[in-house]
């Protein structure tokens, strides 16, 4: 039988002990130093990237066409493709949240660090307040106080139908919006641990098991197809973060017409 | 039989059964919506490839919305 198994309380798997700084709000643990490492891997991309056209070589090789590549990507099929001519500034921007989440959650899925910290509500709850703090911001600086009632006032609505339509779009623009752009990357993530953490241990209680180890492979496998299943959802929540952050931010620069 | 026997016995607390299938619950709604969603965004990018990466943009769009409401089931489960 399968005595050695039992799972955790979920609250085990996301709350880490601090390590330096204890007790203080500024405490070290387990998440900021992999916040720290993906902070590291995403300049040290960059810089490396840039390292060769710094000194005023124009081809680019190596590192370089992987960076451009995954800029030209940030800027054409998201910037571009949903801001329209206005992207080309904001690509700069983007693509810096683009790939520190990307960054962030390949280094979750290393095994040792294996902590996808957008698994962390705060971290999601932090990029979702900044992109909507942000999109309010644009939209004052682009369109005035009409920004508010263009916001909540769609024009070619008739005018009974406003009693209806106004306090539905206030809730859904800035109430839902960023509650769900932040529940989106956290609970991909989340669930991507829980999944990983489940086979992991599961292959664990029946290696130990007796005669039951027979079905040890199943969730051996599993666990390592799931990795790759998690390596897709690490790249696919990024761009689709980075993506919605294009669309609100592109809305509030244009009024809807 | 045994196996289930324990398996019944120690997930016996019935709320953690009913969260279970609330989320499942949660799920069906953005299953059926995602599935018609890329489908017909399959159809589009078949009938024209020059449009695919507009659509594909859309798509993703869509995918994260529908999405939204399977995975604020999937938290509550939690809460």
């Amino acid at each position: 039988m399968l005595a050695e198994f039992e799972f955790p309380p979920i609250s085990h798997l996301f709350v880490w002990p601090d390590i330096a700084l204890k007790d203080t709000a500024f405490g070290i643990n387990k998440v900021v130093l992999v916040i720290w490492l993906s902070s590291a891997l995403t300049l040290l991309f960059f810089f490396a990237a840039s390292a060769r056209a710094r000194k005023g070589s124009l081809v680019p090789s190596g590192v370089q066409n992987a960076a451009e590549a995954g800029y030209d990507l940030v800027e054409q099929s998201i910037a571009v493709e949903v801001m329209g001519h206005d992207g080309k500034k904001w690509a700069p921007f983007l693509s810096a949240l683009f790939f520190w989440i990307l960054f962030a959650n390949l280094v979750g899925l290393v095994p040792i660090i294996q902590l996808p910290v957008a698994s962390k509500i705060a971290i999601p709850m932090f990029l979702a307040l900044l992109i909507w703090v942000l999109m309010i911001f644009m939209g004052f600086k682009s369109q005035g106080p009409k920004y508010f009632t263009n916001a909540i006032f769609p024009p070619g609505v008739p005018k009974a139908l406003y009693i209806l339509v106004t306090p539905i779009e206030f809730v859904s623009k800035f109430l839902v919006r960023p509650f769900s752009h932040m529940v989106r990357l956290f609970a991909n993530l989340m669930a991507g641990h829980i999944l990983l953490t489940t086979f992991a241990l599961l292959t664990a209680a029946l290696w130990l098991a007796k005669w039951n180890a027979v079905f040890l492979p199943l969730p051996l496998f599993m666990g390592i197809a799931m990795l790759g299943f998690e390596l897709l959802v690490a790249v696919l929540q990024a761009y689709i973060f980075t993506i919605l952050a294009a669309v609100y931010i592109g809305e509030s620069l244009h009024p809807e017409h | 039989m045994n196996t289930l026997l324990t398996l019944a016995q120690t997930t016996g607390d019935i709320e953690g059964g009913l969260r279970a299938v609330g989320y499942g619950l949660a799920a069906v709604g953005p299953g059926v919506g995602i599935g018609y969603l890329v489908g017909n965004a399959v159809q589009a990018m078949a009938r024209q490839p020059e449009a695919a990466p507009m659509v594909r943009t859309t798509m993703f769009l869509g995918i994260a919305f529908a999405e939204a409401l399977a995975l604020i089931g999937f938290v509550v489960t939690f809460l």
